[in-house]
């Protein structure tokens, strides 16, 4: 219990440190930015807009930084997000909200399904270490090594317009209206085939070595050695004593590289113009639209701490000495 | 985000002070060289590039949109320009960026991981809860935000950035590593003996750090090229200045991709996998170095499987040894002089041939006794 | 019931293959009696653990072994008999050779025939998994006819055996304390009542009460169960209280071999002297504590003839010329392999 109440603490502190990043962040911008965007848009903003702006860059004269520090937790608890100005007059929250979804099927399952493909390929490669398996390596490593974004345009150029197998772009057909219809979520898992084959392809590679190297550093231990003299099976010592052993440190990376995972998907989601969250960021930072910009990183970051909570929880579950009662 | 303070940890126990011979056999490492051979070419590319490319990357020429040839070697863009010249310059700005938001981060994880690892107690919880909160906030949506708020986004803004958000893993491993170096005997011994604290941080902490800084700024060079080649890509960066991300980006904005022009995005990417590539296998070589059990067997006999838990029965002669022994000389030799005879046994050691501690690890002089039949007159029984 | 249980012959073991090998352990002969505790002394690196290892095939990369036979020969009617057809099939009359066995084979014998008590308890023990489960899965893998409920039966048994009540089974690794740890592995090692149980540096790490209580322990328990015992040590004024044969390892050979008081009264290798002064005795006269000067052979330079003539105060002509083999030397059925109670002979062991 002490264990989880000490993660929780950490993860409330790091929640803290995010959302506090993205109220400084416009802050330390020089100049007049809200101007460089009037002019920019040429008038095309409303007065609406413009006053959503110099709240986001801390440009109301009359309030101390304090009192903007509080305005802007006050609007965070009302789910205040601040308004889009691409998307004018939509709200930041409603934007993220619409394609959110989108990301979470898209990310997670292709999330769960590398990390645990890479880890069963892992598990084995490290245990036959010395045999054929070895030889993938080098290959492994050179996929684990490709941007996650050019595999997406790679796949795009052979499955959809090479051979026209798969859409190449979207997340569902045009003509289909988004509902728990049949039509609609077979359309939807067409288009997300080919975008989540490329995260899987560039995200196994990883999980592959991790894995593989931990199993390695294992199989050495001496209470795999004692499995072998019990005379257990092969199966046995494998599964229960390295392979069940290697995983926790792997679950640990996991959490840490989830950061970086998500960089990765949120280009694929670009590169596919599929409709998540990572599409949404690109057409924020190529508009300049800060609002929906810091909206978008606000929601990354506080997914990724919940997910890194469910990591923390299956570590927990595994490892007995986590449990201990205080 | 649950403890991974123990892998590190399993991974220095297997680091004792290296012996100084032991330094650079890292450097005999198949995987080393291999990534040390590419990565020497990048950096001729990225330093001779601007002369070697037979282009302006940014002048528009006659063939439009044209697949690889003699004349452009990668092929030609929508406005003709040459891609080739475009990577081949392009290799200065990816490698500059990476380097020195590598050496930022470097300092930073250093500076921070060190500290925290010696000092403890309160000075600890805080540094290591501010690498742990920049490791789990997502790096590169941080990094796209900063970016797009500043107006300058030249090469040097954008490795600033990177180097200032990318240096939490650095410190955390090396954290854990001088935590475990601290409770070392000789580190309490120049305690005891009064040495001052940044003396023992610089003469007997930072020696034995070395691999495991390294290997965290290769990790960084590794992390640093892609985020700077995806901010290129998405249009952040400076788009005047040619990279090999700058090259994605206008490939995708000209739907390169629908127009079937695969020769302007793929030499780009097989570039940046490339370098990776040879990054990450460097890394390799170090991991290995810093933690022995990930060696591999060596130039093992393939025919003979060493698994754990079945030790294979290779029958093999031996000449009596209870006769006089020819050419004893020899092997005594061997092993009277360590300290002089390093040359010999790296030699042997370059195969990686022991991974065991039992003895056997550090290659092999000749055995007293074992003539050349007894070497060479192996028969091996399919035991299994 | 005091023939040989296991027959090692010409044992040799080498870590690494061809060129880069270097010989740890080096034509082995050595026989373990029903029922003996058969001690095997040695300073670090002597090859004890090697032979330890090689001996159930459990040395680890880049182990290889050479050459040799390890034959272990069941009691009539004894486990080898319950132990299925795997086993049988390796049986000549002669009994098994271990060193051929295949590996499936060679998961039915072990720890049904020979079980081991590891150096080092803390890393013996799977620190994910319960005691309960440690020690019930050998009886999954050796007698799968054994219900759940009599598995766990058993397992309380083994516990009580070596005096751990039985409410400790759900309790995992980092709960035990190190001796309590150490006689969990005792407890698993008993589980299938084995004919030979072999200690590797069995309580090296435990405080030197505790040692003597476990070992006290082991005794006892071999006195009702009647298993033998490979005692694997390099504290010798242990091995003099506690076993019935001392064998003596120098540079992967055996220099010495005969019974624990003969040792005690009369070494006779110079080595084994040496060794036998190194150590205080707890009990007996005080003698003085002498030691052996210089270190330990390095495996890849071996001196010439005997490894230890470079160390011997007593080394004479042909000691650094050719190896002395292991001969009689006296009664009570003891070897020693020294020139100096040899004829000069080219021994041709």
């Amino acid at each position: 219990m002490k264990y989880l109440l000490q993660r929780l603490a950490f993860y409330a502190l790091t929640a803290w440190a995010a959302i506090t990043i993205n109220f400084v962040i416009p802050r330390l911008m020089p100049g007049d930015p809200v101007q460089a965007l009037i002019n920019r848009f040429q008038g095309q903003l409303s007065t609406r807009a413009i006053d959503s702006l110099r709240t986001l860059f801390g440009l109301d004269d009359e309030k101390s930084l304090w009192q903007q520090y509080l305005d802007y937790w006050g609007n965070l608890f009302r789910g205040d997000l601040g308004t889009s100005f691409t998307f004018f007059p939509t709200g930041v929250g409603e934007i993220i909200g619409q394609s959110l979804p989108w990301t979470l099927a898209l990310m997670g399952v292709t999330t769960i399904v590398s990390f645990v493909l890479g880890t069963v390929i892992g598990i084995y490669t490290g245990w036959r270490r010395g045999s054929w398996l070895d030889g993938m390596l080098p290959v492994t490593t050179f996929i684990s090594s490709i941007p996650y974004f050019w595999l997406g345009l790679l796949s795009i150029s052979l499955f959809a317009v090479q051979w026209r197998i798969f859409p190449a772009s979207g997340g569902h057909d045009a003509g289909v209206v988004p509902g728990l219809s049949w039509e609609f979520i077979s359309s939807a898992l067409y288009h997300a085939t080919l975008p989540a084959i490329t995260i899987v392809i560039s995200a196994v590679a990883g999980w592959i070595l991790g894995m593989r190297n931990m199993m390695v550093s294992v199989s050495s231990e001496d209470y795999v050695l004692v499995a072998q003299a019990k005379g257990l099976s092969e199966r046995r010592v494998m599964v229960a004593y390295a392979a069940r052993n290697a995983i926790l440190p792997n679950i640990s990376n996991f959490a840490l590289s989830l950061g970086f995972i998500v960089g990765g998907t949120l280009l694929v989601e670009m590169v596919f113009s599929y409709p998540g969250i990572g599409y949404v960021l690109f057409q924020a930072v190529g508009a300049k639209d800060y609002p929906l910009m810091q909206g978008v990183f606000l929601i990354i970051t506080l997914a990724v701490l919940a997910a890194n909570l469910l990591a923390d929880l299956a570590y927990m579950a595994l490892d007995p000495r986590t449990r201990r009662e205080a | 985000m649950a403890q991974p303070t123990d892998v590190v940890l399993t991974a220095t126990e297997a680091a004792p002070r290296p012996a100084r011979r032991d330094r650079f056999r890292f450097l005999r490492n198949p995987k080393t060289v291999t990534g040390l051979v590419i990565l020497a070419g990048f950096v001729l590319m990225a330093i001779a590039g601007p002369w070697l490319a037979p282009h302006d990357p940014s002048a528009r020429g006659p063939e439009l949109l044209q697949p690889p040839s003699w004349e452009h070697p990668f092929g030609t863009t929508q406005t003709g320009q040459d891609i080739f010249s475009q990577i081949l310059v392009g290799a200065r700005g990816v490698l500059v960026v990476g380097l020195t938001a590598a050496l930022i981060a470097g300092v930073l994880s250093v500076v921070i991981g060190v500290t925290a690892g010696y000092l403890g107690g309160v000075g600890d919880d805080v540094l290591s809860s501010v690498s742990n909160i920049f490791l789990v906030i997502p790096g590169l949506p941080l990094i796209i935000i900063i970016a797009s708020f500043l107006p300058d986004t030249s090469d040097l803004a954008i490795a600033a950035i990177i180097g200032l958000t990318g240096w939490a893993w650095g410190a955390r491993v090396l954290r854990a590593q001088t935590l475990s170096l601290r409770a070392r005997d000789y580190v309490q011994a120049a305690k005891a003996t009064g040495e001052s604290t940044p003396r023992i941080i610089v003469f007997e902490l930072l020696p034995n750090l070395t691999a495991v800084i390294a290997s965290g700024f290769i990790g960084t060079v590794i992390f640093a090229v892609l985020a700077n080649i995806t901010l290129a890509f998405i249009g952040v960066a400076d788009i005047s200045d040619w990279n090999w991300g700058t090259v994605l980006f206008w490939a995708q904005s000209n739907q390169a991709l629908a127009q079937g022009a695969w020769w302007w995005f793929v030499p780009a990417g097989l570039c940046i996998a490339l370098l990776g590539t040879a990054l990450a296998l460097i890394n390799f070589g170090i991991d290995e170095f810093i933690n022995p059990r990930l060696r591999s067997p060596g130039k093992e006999d393939r025919s003979v499987k060493m698994r754990i838990g079945f030790t294979p029965v290779v029958r093999r002669d031996y000449p009596s040894d209870t006769a006089p022994a020819p050419g004893g000389e020899a092997g005594t030799d061997t092993g009277n002089d360590d300290g002089n005879d390093d040359g010999n046994d790296d030699d042997n050691d370059g195969g990686g041939s022991g991974s065991g501690d039992s003895g056997g690890d550090s290659g092999a002089g000749d055995q007293p006794g074992t003539g050349p039949a007894g070497a060479t007159d192996q028969r091996k029984e399919a035991n299994r | 019931m005091n023939g040989p249980v296991l027959e090692i012959s010409g044992l040799n073991v080498d870590y690494g293959l061809g060129d880069a090998a270097v010989r740890a352990v080096r034509d082995i002969d050595l026989t373990l009696n029903r029922g003996e505790i058969l001690g095997l002394a040695g300073e670090s690196g002597s090859g004890k653990s090697t032979l330890a290892y090689a001996i159930t095939r459990l040395l680890p990369p880049p182990g290889v072994i050479t050459g040799g036979h390890v034959r272990y020969r069941p009691a009539e009617g004894g486990p080898a008999d319950r132990n299925g057809d795997a086993l049988k099939a390796g049986t000549g009359g002669a009994g098994v050779d271990i060193l051929e066995l295949g590996p499936e084979q060679l998961r039915a014998f072990r720890w049904q025939e020979i079980s081991l008590v590891f150096q080092g308890a803390m890393n013996s023990l799977n620190p994910v998994h319960s005691v309960r489960s440690q020690l019930t899965d050998v009886l999954v893998a050796h007698r799968p006819e054994m219900s759940r409920a009599a598995r766990n039966e058993r397992a309380a048994e083994l516990l009580s055996l070596v005096g751990i009540p039985a409410d400790r089974l759900g309790s995992y690794p980092h709960q035990l304390s190190g001796g309590m740890r150490q006689r969990v592995m005792i407890a698993m090692a008993l589980a299938l009542e084995p004919e030979i149980v072999l200690l590797d540096e069995p309580t090296t790490a435990l405080d030197v009460v505790m040692q003597r209580q476990i070992l006290r322990q082991l005794v006892r328990l071999r006195e009702e169960l009647g298993f033998s015992v490979v005692f694997i040590t390099h504290d010798i004024s242990l091995l003099l209280e506690f076993s019935d044969r001392i064998a003596i390892m120098y540079g992967g050979r055996i220099v010495e071999q005969a019974a624990a008081k003969d040792i005690y009264r009369d070494a006779r290798h110079p080595y084994s002297h040496g060794l036998l002064h190194s150590f205080p005795a707890l009990h007996g006269p005080r003698r003085e504590l002498t030691g052996i000067p210089g270190s330990p052979p390095d495996l890849k330079g071996m001196p010439t003839g005997c490894a230890f003539h470079p160390r011997c105060p007593k080394a004479i002509a042909p000691c650094s010329e050719r190896v002395p083999a292991l001969a009689p030397a006296g009664p009570g059925n003891r070897t020693v392999a020294c020139w100096l109670h040899t004829e000069h002979r080219s021994g041709d062991s």
